[in-house]
Formats: structure tokens, C-alpha cells, sequence
């Protein structure tokens, strides 16, 4: 995870941001601390951190580095020129926790954890807003395994993990709408078990959680019937504020890119 | 038409992009041809998929490319031909690429080309100078010309399928003599009146048979109306047409009776004779000897026509052409804009037209035996409309559906 230190809306390039409504600097902190403090201490998620960098307010969302494989980061190669900038931090802080660094040809736009999530052993890549879907098959060759791309339609579902969450035993928490009828075969053959969201929960980002064993983090204000039916799943289901965030179009799953767990560890 | 090849990889059927690729050409109206697809063996294997797609408009084309190479799919970088220099006068080089009678582009300097005057087991040579592509027969090319040598570099455009039900329509049923013939001969009446208005013209190879079944006035009367705009035949049909205007026999039997005259077996080496003594069939009919028949209608009528010898012709007359590579290269002269080509009881001529045919001309093929049009169809000629029927008859039907007035 990464400190919003210097989290901001500085910039417009998606639906929700508007430079218009900025970010509460000090509430997004309180936020992003009682997330932090709810894995680590309550979870007990090993979480590793990265240092936020002055000029870069969107480091914070760390799901969008790139994509972990093993002892390798396949880096994101950003969409927008904003986010460019981070690339070489990432690359310099993961390569110094002894990561090797794997690139996509430069030709293909891939947003890491964002657009890129593993059901089971099949990668489900989102396209058209930040990825490109040229991209998956480079992805496939370095991972060795199937990674399917799914098209996105509506521009506020910008990236696959705003609008889907892989859950344990192949099934998948997903907003239908936000996929074209190509995206939604895909998912519904690969997925054993789609549980659909209303737009309404979807736009309060329920498909953006971090998913932890049988624990599931997302931001507040989910109804009722969501939650029962997680919970009939077995989930344990942890809503905390992230509003600050979402100003940004991220939420609890855009904050935490998943490490493998000798990675985690953390250095004093 | 503007067509372009295209290659996507990956995991393209799981994930449903190559379907949503051909949904999209389909959408923009366009047409594609999976030209391969290899699909991966494992789940994690990769599938590769290459396309061919058509679209109205080149810029309908570019819709459609851009479209979909968001999906992965973009153009495989063409080449340029291999061009080497023909060794000697008549010889190829030895790869060089040999034609087929489809419409066929070869790229040259970045662009392609449209090769001229296709026809099928040719050489492309192409002329530096001009930069044009030029379809050549083994026996025409000289010494230095340069050969197209690679398939690469050379795209063939496959015929389109007919929308509608008509009767050239691109790989009919077998040919069979049970079928129906009235509904196709006015098709094909009214194809030689589409094209006479769009100013191109119907070629008629004919064979001997038009003659010994009495078609020959038919066929006249064809010529006659400006239906049919070149002949090709050999030293047969004009030898007994002559015969039947001279004698009013075909190889000695009487065109009104029916039955063999007196004396009537040499009427055929009489006729020849005397149309050599006038120096040929042009100067018969300028001398008032020839006043009737098919070879008289195609000089008055200013129908050119190529008589093309064979080993065993009697004769011949003067007009035919003895050295096939010269009559060859005269045939080709004439079949600059000819639409429909009827070959009507001929093999040898039929078959040897078919050969010097783009596919795109509308063939068709009559004769009484069936094993002719299938074995114009097995030597290339695919795009044939096969007739099982009598010269005479199908002759007699044609200028019925014509509305030609009667003789």
C-alpha cells in the first residue's frame, strides 16, 4: 500500500474526478489509516509500503502498479501521461525489494491489478478505457497461463476491479452492466458462481473490496440484501469509509496491490 | 472491392474476440474469409487466426480495420513480389509463380498492381518502367523480363457469391442432362442483352455440330442482330457452313432432307477449294460466292472471328491459323471486353478458350454429352454454366427467348 500522503484530485481522467471537488487531504489520511490498521491489526494482512512521492497523487492506489507474478512485477504501462510519471518509482521500489521487472511491448496500455484479476488459474484483463486487449497476449505468454480479455462499456467501470471481484471457489461479485455481451459470456463461462450487484451498490464501488481469506473489505454503505447474501456465502463482510476515495473512482481494492507472502514482510 | 489480410493471436476463442471480430466486420457490412486458424491445444496456448476481409469501399475497409485492431487484429505487413529476370526467350525462372484465371494483384513498389490480361497457368512479369503487371504466357516471355517469383506479394480475389439466385451463379450443382433448360436459356437471353447495352460482348467458340445440326441459321441470325460480337471455331465450322451455303449439305447429308445427296461426301473439299481459289472467306463473300451462312454474317457484320487449325483438318481454308501460338495470341486480341462466352459442341476450341478466360467472363458450355462441360469445369474453367442439349435446338431456343424475328 502506498500513504496518500500527497493524494489529491489534480487531475480529470475518469467520470469521477472533478477537480471541482477536491479531496479532504486529512479525512483521505484518517481513511486510508483505518484501512491500513484494519488489515494489518485486525486481519493481521502483512502489508508492505511504499513510499509516496511528491507530484504523484495517484501512487496511493497501488492496485494499478502493475500485476505480481511470483518474484516478478509486470508493470503497468499507463494510459494517461498523469499516471506515466509513476512508472519509475514503482520500478525502483519494487526492483530494490528484489522483484524482477517484466515490461509489456510499449505499444499496449495495461493497468496492472487494475484492469488484470485471477479466477482461479484464468486472468480476467479488462479492456478498452485504460488496457488494451492486444496486451493479453503477452500477458499470457509470461504468465504461461489463460488470460481472457473482457471488453468494458461504461467509462465510470473504467477499470475491471471497479466493476468485478474474484471471491473464493471461482465465483465472482460483478456488475453485469458494465461489460458488453461478450464480457458477460466470458465471465459467466469462466466464473462457477456470479453474484450480481445493483447499479446502485456497484456505484458505490461494492465490487472494489479486498478480499482476504473469508474476509471481505469494501467501502460503506452497501445494502442490506448485498451483505446478506456474502454472508451466506461465508463472508465476513468489513464496510469502512473510503468517500474520500471514491472522488478519485478508487476504493479499498485500488489501495492494495497483492504481494506474495514472502514479499510482505515489513522492513522496520 | 477493397480487401486486406488481417492476423490475431492469443486467446482469441475462449475470451469470444474472435467472434466479436467477425460480428464487427459483419456489422460494417463487410466480408471476411478465414483464411487460417489454428487453435491452441491447451488452455494456455495461444490460437492464431487470419483473416481476409472485404469491404465496398476502401474507406469502408478502414472503418472496419480500425474498428478492429483495438481487438488485436491488424494488417500482415505485405511484401513486395520477387521479381527475377526470365533466363532465355520462352522459359521462366524456375520458381516463378504461376497463375490462376482469378482476378489477381501482385504488389510492386508498395502498391498493388492489378495484373492485366489474367488468365490461367501464366507468369506475371512486371515492367519496371510502366510499373504495370502483366499476365504472360510461357512462350511469350523474353529474355531479361521480370518474373514474379514468390507467392508472397501476389493476392487473388476469390469470385463473389451471387446475393441472389441466377443462373452463373459461382459453383452450381453437377451438370446433368435432367434438368430443366427454358428457365437458364432466357437467363442467359437476358445477360446478352444487359451486356450488349453495357457496350461488352458475347463470344461464341462453336464447333462443327452448329452445322451438321442445323443451328447454322440460328447462329446467323445471332450474328445478324448483333448479338454476338466474336467467333471462335476452327476449320470445321467454317468449312461445312461454307459447304451448307455452297451445296445446302453438312458433310454431304442435305440440311432440308435430312438424308446423304448423291456424290455430297467431297462437298466439303470442294467447298474449301473454292474458297481457297478466292484467297479466303472475305474475298468469297466480296466476290458474291458466299451469300449466305455463319461466316458470311460475320464479314458483313464486321464480326471478327479466329479460325484455329488442328493435325487433322481438311483443307484448311485460308483463314485458318495453323501455328497455334499465333492463334492463341489472336484469341487473346479478341476477348478485350467480352462478358459471356457460349461454347456450343466444341471440346478443342472450348477448352482452349476456357484457358484463355479471367474467371469473371460468364462461361457457358453446350453439348450433347455431358463429359464436355465436366471437363471443362476439371481444366480450370470453374466458373462454366453447363447445358446438356443439342447445338440446334439449344441455338433454336436462345433466339426464341431473343424474340428474333423468325427467317
Amino acid at each position: 500500500m502506498c500513504r496518500p500522503t500527497y493524494y489529491a484530485i489534480a487531475y480529470e481522467i475518469n467520470p469521477w474526478m472533478r477537480l471541482r471537488r477536491p479531496a479532504s487531504p486529512r479525512r483521505a489520511l484518517r481513511q486510508w489509516e483505518a484501512l491500513y490498521r484494519f488489515l494489518t491489526a485486525r486481519l493481521k494482512i502483512q502489508v508492505r509500503l511504499l513510499a509516496p512521492a511528491r507530484g504523484l497523487p495517484d501512487l496511493t492506489f497501488t492496485a494499478n502498479a502493475g500485476l505480481i507474478t511470483d518474484r516478478t512485477l509486470i508493470r503497468s504501462n499507463f494510459r494517461y501521461p498523469q499516471r506515466q510519471r509513476e512508472e519509475p518509482t514503482i520500478e525502483r521500489a519494487f526492483r530494490r525489494w528484489g522483484f524482477r521487472i517484466a515490461h509489456l511491448p510499449a505499444a499496449f496500455r495495461f493497468e496492472g491489478e487494475g484492469d488484470a484479476l485471477w479466477l482461479g488459474d484464468t486472468l480476467v484483463l479488462g479492456f478498452r478505457f485504460r488496457s488494451d486487449a492486444p496486451a493479453h497476449e503477452s500477458l499470457a505468454r509470461l504468465l504461461k497461463r489463460e488470460v481472457l480479455p473482457v471488453e468494458l462499456k461504461d467509462d465510470r467501470f473504467y477499470h475491471l476491479d471497479t466493476c468485478f471481484c474474484p471471491l473464493p471457489g471461482f465465483a465472482a461479485l460483478w456488475y453485469p452492466g458494465a461489460f458488453d455481451r461478450y464480457g458477460r459470456r466470458v465471465i459467466e463461462q469462466v466464473a462457477t458462481e456470479t453474484i450480481p450487484v445493483s447499479r446502485t451498490d456497484a456505484l458505490k464501488f461494492c465490487c472494489n473490496a479486498i478480499v482476504a481469506g473469508r474476509e471481505i473489505v469494501l467501502h460503506r454503505g452497501i445494502s442490506s440484501s448485498l451483505r446478506r447474501r456474502l454472508e451466506r456465502r461465508g463472508l465476513a463482510v468489513h464496510e469502512l469509509d473510503l468517500s474520500e476515495f471514491l472522488k478519485a473512482g478508487g476504493s479499498a481494492k485500488c489501495l492494495a496491490l497483492r504481494l506474495p507472502s514472502r514479499y510482505t514482510a515489513p522492513r522496520a | 472491392m477493397a480487401s486486406e489480410v488481417v492476423q490475431v493471436s492469443g486467446h482469441i476463442i475462449d475470451s469470444l474476440i474472435l467472434p466479436k471480430i467477425l460480428d464487427e466486420i459483419m456489422d460494417r457490412r463487410g466480408t471476411f474469409e478465414i483464411v487460417e486458424l489454428s487453435v491452441g491445444k491447451r488452455k494456455a496456448d495461444p490460437s492464431t487466426a487470419r483473416l481476409k476481409i472485404s469491404a465496398s469501399s476502401p474507406r469502408s475497409l478502414r472503418q472496419i480495420l480500425q474498428r478492429i485492431a483495438r481487438l488485436g487484429a491488424v494488417p500482415v505487413m505485405p511484401t513486395d513480389v520477387r521479381l527475377v529476370p526470365a533466363p532465355k526467350d520462352g522459359v521462366f525462372p524456375a520458381s516463378f509463380y504461376a497463375t490462376t484465371n482469378l482476378p489477381t494483384f501482385a504488389r510492386y513498389l508498395g502498391t498493388w498492381r492489378p495484373v492485366q490480361r489474367i488468365e490461367m497457368d501464366c507468369g506475371i512479369v512486371v515492367d519496371a518502367r510502366t510499373r504495370r503487371a502483366l499476365c504472360m504466357p510461357m512462350a511469350r516471355v523474353a529474355r531479361g523480363d521480370l518474373v514474379v517469383c514468390s507467392p508472397e506479394g501476389v493476392k487473388v480475389a476469390p469470385l463473389e457469391r451471387a446475393r441472389k439466385r441466377e443462373a452463373f451463379q459461382f459453383m452450381t450443382s453437377a451438370v446433368s442432362s435432367e434438368k430443366p433448360k427454358a428457365q437458364l436459356i432466357h437467363d442467359i437471353a437476358r445477360t446478352m442483352r444487359v451486356l450488349r447495352r453495357q457496350g461488352r460482348s458475347v463470344l461464341v467458340v462453336g464447333g462443327p455440330a452448329i452445322i451438321h445440326t442445323g443451328g447454322g441459321p440460328f447462329l446467323e441470325q445471332l450474328i445478324k442482330h448483333g448479338l454476338v460480337q466474336v467467333l471462335f471455331a476452327g476449320n470445321g465450322l467454317a468449312t461445312h457452313d461454307i459447304e451448307s451455303s455452297l451445296f445446302g449439305t453438312s458433310l454431304g447429308v442435305s440440311l432440308e432432307r435430312g438424308l446423304p445427296t448423291k456424290d455430297g461426301h467431297d462437298h466439303h473439299l470442294r467447298a474449301i477449294n473454292a474458297i481457297r481459289a478466292c484467297g479466303g472467306i472475305r474475298q468469297a463473300v466480296r466476290r458474291g460466292l458466299l451469300t449466305r451462312g455463319v461466316m458470311h454474317a460475320c464479314v458483313t457484320q464486321d464480326v471478327p472471328f479466329v479460325l484455329s487449325g488442328s493435325i487433322r483438318d481438311d483443307g484448311p481454308l485460308p483463314d485458318v491459323m495453323t501455328d497455334v501460338l499465333q492463334a492463341q495470341d489472336a484469341m487473346r486480341r479478341e476477348l478485350d471486353g467480352v462478358g459471356l462466352a457460349l461454347m456450343i459442341a466444341s471440346t478443342l476450341h472450348a477448352i482452349a478458350t476456357g484457358n484463355l478466360l479471367p474467371a469473371t467472363v460468364k462461361t457457358v458450355c453446350v453439348d450433347i454429352n455431358p463429359a464436355v462441360v465436366t471437363k471443362l469445369s476439371d481444366r480450370g474453367t470453374f466458373q462454366g454454366v453447363g447445358i446438356v442439349s443439342d447445338a440446334a435446338s439449344f441455338l433454336r431456343e436462345l433466339c426464341v427467348a431473343l424474340k428474333l424475328p423468325a427467317r
